[in-house]
């Protein structure tokens, strides 16, 4: 495909059945096409034959607008948002345990203040902390705590919601609930296929 | 009422219209085979390998537009169902594939002709389930035959569990089938057909391009309308072959890698592109910089993740080719009206002057020789004696481009050639599923040595279930297109591409109780199909033909389309041909 724009990371939502399978599905398509998943997380909405995912995905324009169509395709998709298109918020959550020896506990305690992290775990030698924010504030706080000695870090991935007073989820159950109409027949008599429209 | 899970199975086919499944049964499907004795109304062929199950239930979609059926045990013979499984993926086929299951409480235990048969063929099915409910099996059935024949068609697979098939559920069939989440679009949008109908009559020099989904669409009247009212020449792909007749005067046959050299130079110099149900292909666009530089593209597939994925579409239109078609002429007829301005008129009749200039002086030619057999030479042959009356179904390689380019195709759906996949060994188990579907019909398989020895057991069920099949095999000794790319391409360093040592076909063809007949001189061609035709019962019939005859013209790969190597190559077109190795 031509050149397009220069690739950037999407936050994409994908509203999709809560069915067995599902999550293999969109991480085989995203395998099978070669498309890079930088993060997924996924979890229930508030129907709990639905789930949303949130992919955070890097690409130029023709690859998201491909990245897009793949995903509705799959039968068990049911919306597809490319939320790095509009206002979001974007949140993502750490657990960090770092070293946390006699002399430098107290500036670790600060550095936790100053970004509003928690400590949820206290050790002789370590602290976990628990983190969340914007992927920035998540990456500001791993480089200031690295010079201490990462002992593990674990992050959840990125999720998302559009900003405003829409909402996606209800607008499925609304638009999409009902049982879909067969589309309306041709005017010239119908053909002998053998299966339904 | 309460049934096994094998008698909801049955019901919920016959329910669903099918008349013939393909299949082969093994320990976990048991079940349902013995319901299956004394089911009426479904008739069961025994193939003999899986693939060949899948492959004819293909062959029976393809000629008849319904959904085809295979059925199958676990393990083994859900693997040996995949490659059937992505080629009807590729070429878009509605084929629903059952496969047996260990039971449930087994799954994931490694157990006897275990497979993660969903798991494996999660990427090529364009859907699959796995029922672990009883209480599912009569919805799942009735999801996965739907799925299967609406908005793009493709394959479906049904993983059905040993247990699920002998425990007794309550069978209620359902009335309707509701996906929220699958809303395929079938009308196009009036605003994108208006503008594309001012395009049309705006271009000088259009290109109608069509592709197999006017085929799965049954469009061909619509594409035939379109093409006779605004006098556009028409170009089909290998899928969408048979969608226009290749007699008609405004058809300029097959384009792409193997194309004409008309169609390839009129596509080239279009300044407005017309794609139906087609998808912008590999093997058509060759490098897809240099395709089409000039025209205006315009894009009509039910498919949107189909447009704009290699080329960019100027205006698209998602929706059924025969639905969007019909729209459009009426569209144009309205616009027409107004009249054409003179501007265009004028070079409309230089465009069709041009074309007939290129057709004059490069068609498709090859060398006569009284001695050796010419495989272009047996298609023509093929074509004159079934009058392009008869259901073609062909194997893969330099014979199916012989046989795409030579014969003269008169209808839809009477052609199946594996395309997007090109699986070696389709022909004969797919012929054997358009005999089947057509019990009256001619069926002529043309075949390769190479593709032929892949599932030449199915002579076995041709003869067994009385399937007719006339298969004519092009035998030059050779894996032949791989061994022309080694010829023009690797300098002619054949590397294991010499297949003649064995079989003797016509032995072959006997020991499974067929007809066999050879033909080595071109004065035998005639004689030998006439006789494999009017043979009846299946036969083979084994050509002969000049070991070392090339495909012609040719797009190097990864070259434009306007390079078109159009006889053999002497040294220099050979080098440049050679350094597009790394194109595919």
């Amino acid at each position: 495909m031509q050149n397009g724009s220069e690739p950037r990371k999407h936050t994409i939502a994908v509203l999709v059945e809560n069915r067995f399978g599902v999550l293999s599905r969109v991480a085989g398509l995203f395998s099978a096409r070669g498309y890079n998943i930088e993060s997924l997380s996924v979890g229930e909405t508030l129907d709990p034959t639905v789930s949303r995912m949130t992919l955070v995905v890097r690409g130029d324009e023709f690859v998201i607008e491909q990245v897009i169509k793949q995903l509705h395709k799959l039968i068990d998709v049911i919306k597809v948002t490319d939320l790095s298109e509009e206002n979001h918020v974007e949140r993502e959550m750490i657990l960090v345990k770092v070293n946390a020896e006699r002399t430098f506990r107290a500036e670790i305690l600060r550095i936790a203040d100053i970004f509003r992290a928690k400590v949820v775990d206290v050790t002789p030698v370590t602290y976990t902390l628990e983190a969340t924010g914007e992927e920035s504030k998540m990456t500001a706080i791993i480089e200031l705590l690295r010079p201490f000695g990462i002992q593990e870090l674990v992050r959840t991935g990125k999720v998302a919601i559009a900003r405003g007073s829409k909402s996606r989820t209800r607008k499925v159950d609304e638009k999409l609930g009902k049982a879909r109409e067969p589309a309306p027949p041709l005017k010239e008599p119908a053909r002998d296929i053998g299966f339904e429209d | 009422m309460k049934l096994t899970g094998a008698r909801i199975f049955l019901e919920c086919l016959k329910r669903e219209g099918v008349d013939i499944v393909f299949g082969l049964p093994g320990g976990a499907v048991l079940p349902i085979y013995d319901a299956l004795y004394d089911f009426p109304g479904l008739r069961h062929i025994l193939v003999r390998q899986e693939a060949a199950a899948g492959h004819a239930a293909e062959g029976y979609s393809r000629t008849t537009g319904r959904v085809g059926v295979a059925l199958v045990t676990s393990g083994p013979a859900a693997t040996n169902l995949v490659t059937a499984l992505q080629d009807a993926y590729m070429d878009s086929i509605p084929i629903v594939a059952f496969t047996g299951q260990v039971p449930t409480h087994l799954i994931g235990n490694d157990a006897f002709q275990e497979a993660d048969n969903v798991g494996i063929t999660r990427s090529c099915t364009k859907h699959n389930f796995l029922v672990k409910d009883g209480n599912d099996l009569a919805p799942m059935i009735k999801e996965a035959f739907y799925i299967a024949a609406t908005g793009r068609p493709g394959p479906v697979h049904v993983d059905l569990p040993k247990d699920v098939l002998v425990k007794e559920w309550l069978f209620e069939y359902p009335e309707k089938v509701h996906l929220r989440s699958y809303n395929p679009t079938y009308e196009g949008h009036p605003g994108q057909i208006k503008k594309a109908a001012k395009s049309i009559l705006r271009a000088k020099r259009p290109v109608l391009y069509v592709g197999g989904g006017a085929i799965s669409s049954d469009a061909s009247e619509e594409v035939q309308r379109l093409a006779e009212l605004t006098q556009i020449p028409v170009t089909t792909t290998l899928m969408g072959l048979g969608a226009f007749p290749s007699e008609h005067p405004l058809s300029l046959e097959m384009l792409g890698m193997h194309g004409t050299y008309y169609a390839n130079m009129a596509v080239h110099n279009s300044d407005c592109l017309i794609a139906v149900g087609a998808r912008f292909d590999d093997r058509v666009t060759g490098k897809v910089e240099l395709f089409a530089p000039q025209a205006e593209i315009i894009h009509i597939d039910i498919d949107p993740s189909s447009i704009s994925k290699n080329i960019k579409v100027h205006i698209p239109i998602v929706g059924d080719a025969r639905r969007v078609l019909t729209k459009l002429v009426e569209e144009l007829e309205k616009e027409m009206r107004e009249g054409v301005p003179s501007i265009v008129r004028e070079a409309r009749k230089q465009w069709a002057e041009q074309i007939a200039d290129w057709r004059a002086r490069f068609p498709l030619r090859y060398d006569w020789d009284d001695e050796v057999i010419k495989p272009q030479y047996v298609m023509q042959e093929i074509s004159n004696l079934t009058r392009g009356e008869a259901l073609i179904v062909t194997g893969v390689g330099q014979h199916q481009m012989w046989a795409a380019q030579y014969y003269r195709f008169k209808h839809p759906r009477a052609w199946c050639t594996s395309g997007g996949l090109g699986t070696m060994g389709y022909g004969l188990p797919t012929a054997l599923g358009v005999q089947a579907a057509h019990p009256d019909r001619l069926v002529v398989n043309i075949d390769g040595d190479g593709s032929f020895v892949m599932n030449s057991q199915e002579l076995a069920t041709l003869y067994e279930s009385r399937l007719p099949v006339k298969t004519v095999i092009i035998n030059n000794g050779y894996h032949g297109m791989v061994r022309q790319w080694q010829e023009i391409i690797y300098k002619g360093r054949y590397c294991a591409v010499d297949v003649s040592s064995s079989p003797d076909f016509v032995k072959l063809a006997e020991a499974y109780g067929c007809v066999g007949i050879r033909a080595t001189k071109p004065s035998e061609v005639v004689p030998a199909l006439e006789k494999a035709f009017s043979t009846p019962g299946p036969v083979v019939v084994d050509m002969m033909v000049d070991r070392e005859e090339d495909v012609f013209p040719m797009v190097p790969a990864g070259g434009a389309n306007k390079d078109m190597i159009l006889e053999r190559p002497n040294k220099e077109v050979k080098a440049k041909a050679a350094k597009s190795q790394t194109g595919f």
